[in-house]
């Protein structure tokens, strides 16, 4: 029992490990990497009711108590995004398998999809921000194998561009890490907090450091105005790959601009946070200027990214509890939402043989199941009603009004408006349209391709219909970011 | 094309010992001393190297049977094994432990669970560093 917090980590770790050794036998990969996925779904549920149940836990390794030591911390917010990730990663790890290719298969490529959950869930569960650097790195590095892994052409060039932009935000990182040890003397989130909280005059210097957190954050999760890595990388490795990137990595960005937001730079919100929203307003209208301009249905999909990563935001910088249980239930949301139109839209360039939407149209005659499911899945992601965008957006625009920042409620409305414009374009060109097919399997099939988006799709509208059940999560979450003190006696234990 | 090599050779042939010895003390040395694992692997790979340059590729996989691979698994395993052990004691993850031993020639040491961990850094390192210098090397 003391040591529940490791498992999400040491789970993935564990098998990756054994992913290593016997490189050609596929057939245990797969079973290996899918039941170990499958236990991480009841390891993180488990994790969730104890912390429901019980308040947060820390795990402190090595015995060392915490300022001194590295601790684990288990809040209400990890905790709900390792039960996600762990959702989203056995559908893609599904859909992998059908589609990704003995060769990619044979070339660790399981091994490599468990590093890179490893690296989220540490990320995720880690309360030292140092450590939370080296899970970044965990995560990223497996991101550099698996964007090039198989060498295409495309994939070699964009790699380049990806770990390039990568290399430089965790220099980043490192300087203003450095900075911040340099100014407050530790490292643990929880006594960086306290430290912060505790200084009498305003120190300009500690916002000078949260404007750098912010770039670097802002570089993972692809902010306004550096998002621009962003398009080209998600839509050069191969579209299982690409999802767990869409739905997770950017998501790492994102958590790691909520804790350092409200958990540890608090001291100046009227600069940081006015900083934050604007640049969220900012970063939502690029996205789906972006999404909407575009033919290519990957393309839309990962500018639609980059608009949920503004709505987040906005949730974020509003720092009203209200605002924030909406940006933890719209993240949530859009991690699952994000990796099913990921697959949806790998299966549909499967079928169609291309991506480009002037070559497609009438795959719904063959494809009825795979049309009337990314048709549910669009309706969740603009949010409306019994799906389950709903009820995140509807949270963080009460929670802007709350904040009285009205203008950007507006942008983010005509925003939402316009991803749905943009995705049912997808639908009416991609799905009706004039009939391209002659067959069902004339460029290939989805046997295989459709159970995975199935279980993603019943899990979003589990979130919405049972927002009952998941808001109180959220609204436990949002409290304890919007009191650090809750976290603070929690980890250091006062 | 074969030039050579006997000095290099020769000169290898002892001075890989040397090497080898070194980084081994070098790693034994981490807990009080400037050392530890990563340094001694990366000491022991150089040796290996050297080996490499002395020699081709085949003769040091026929003298070295080993896929470096495995060894970087291996050590991964024993590493996050050693954090392992400490679920046995109800003791939270990584805990390490230390104790005094009286061995026959060398007398009371000092030995701590911590070797261990360094132990995989060191198979860790050992491993990845060759596994990047062969597959370099072997494309030509």
């Amino acid at each position: 029992m003391t040591n529940l917090l490791i498992w999400p980590i040491l789970l993935p770790l564990l098998t990756g490990i054994l992913l290593l050794f016997p490189r050609n036998q596929i057939r245990f990969q797969r079973v290996l990497s899918a039941v170990s996925a499958v236990a991480l779904i009841a390891v993180t549920v488990f994790i969730l009711w104890t912390v429901q149940n019980e308040g947060i836990q820390t795990l402190e390794l090595g015995g060392w108590t915490p300022p001194f030591g590295i601790v684990l911390v288990g809040d209400m917010l990890a905790v709900l995004l390792t039960t996600t990730t762990a959702v989203v990663s056995l559908p893609i790890l599904l859909f992998a398998m059908s589609s990704i290719g003995k060769e990619r298969e044979q070339f660790y490529f399981y091994a490599f999809y468990q590093f890179l959950i490893t690296g989220v869930m540490g990320a995720f569960l880690t309360g030292d921000i140092f450590n939370l650097f080296v899970c970044f790195e965990v995560m990223l590095i497996s991101s550099y194998i698996l964007i090039v892994h198989g060498g295409t052409k495309k994939q070699l060039r964009e790699s380049f561009k990806y770990v390039l932009v990568n290399i430089i935000s965790s220099a980043f990182f490192v300087i203003a890490v450095a900075y911040l040890y340099a100014v407050t003397g530790t490292l643990n989130m929880a006594q960086l907090s306290q430290r912060i909280n505790s200084l009498e005059s305003d120190a300009p210097v500690l916002t000078v450091i949260a404007v750098l957190f912010l770039i670097v954050f802002g570089l993972k999760g692809a902010l306004f105005p550096l998002y621009f890595w962003l398009p080209a990388s998600y839509t050069a490795p191969p579209s299982a790959i690409a999802a767990i990137f869409g739905a997770l990595l950017t998501k790492v960005g994102m958590y790691s601009i909520f804790r350092t937001y409200t958990v540890i730079f608090t001291h100046d919100t009227g600069f940081t946070h006015q900083l934050l929203a604007v640049l969220a307003a900012c970063t939502m209208a690029i996205g789906v200027i972006g999404a909407v301009a575009h033919q290519d249905v990957k393309k839309i999909l990962v500018y639609n990214v980059i608009a949920a990563v503004g709505f987040v935001l906005f949730g974020v910088s509003t720092l009203t509890e209200t605002g924030m249980a909406g940006a933890i239930f719209y993240l949530i949301h859009d991690i699952i939402i994000k990796g099913a139109l990921f697959l949806l839209i790998g299966a549909m360039v499967i079928v169609a043989g291309t991506s480009h939407l002037k070559n497609m149209g009438g795959l719904i005659k063959h494809h009825p199941r795979l049309g009337w499911m990314f048709f549910t899945a669009v309706m969740a992601l603009v949010g409306v009603p019994p799906l389950s965008g709903f009820i995140g957006k509807l949270l963080i625009i009460q929670g802007g009004a709350e904040a009285g920042q009205y203008v950007i409620i507006a942008v983010m409305m005509a925003a939402s408006l316009l991803v749905l414009y943009s995705m049912i374009r997808i639908f009416l060109y991609g799905f009706y349209g004039q009939i391209q097919l002659e067959t069902a399997d004339q460029y290939g099939s989805t046997k295989g391709l459709l159970l995975p988006c199935a279980f993603l799709i019943a899990v979003s509208a589990f979130l919405g219909l049972g927002a009952e059940a998941v808001y109180p999560l959220a609204a436990t979450a949002a409290e304890t970011l919007h009191e650090p003190q809750i976290y603070i006696d929690a980890v250091l234990k006062e | 094309m074969k030039s050579n090599d006997v000095i290099l050779q020769t000169v290898t042939n002892i001075v890989l010992f040397i090497i080898l010895m070194f980084s081994v003390f070098i790693f034994f040395n981490g807990h009080h001393e400037p050392g530890g694992g990563f340094i001694g692997g990366l000491m022991t790979s150089s040796a290996l190297v050297l080996l490499l340059l002395a020699y081709d590729l085949e003769t040091v996989k026929r003298v070295l049977p080993v896929d470096f691979k495995h060894v970087t698994a291996a050590g991964l395993l024993v590493a996050v094994g050693t954090g392992m052990g400490s679920f046995f004691f109800d003791a939270p993850f990584l805990s390490q432990t230390y104790g005094y031993r009286h061995f026959p020639v060398l007398g009371e040491l000092e030995l701590a669970t911590a070797l261990i961990f360094d132990i995989g850094v060191y198979l860790v390192v050992v491993g990845i560093t060759l596994t990047i210098i062969q597959t370099i090397g072997e494309d030509r």
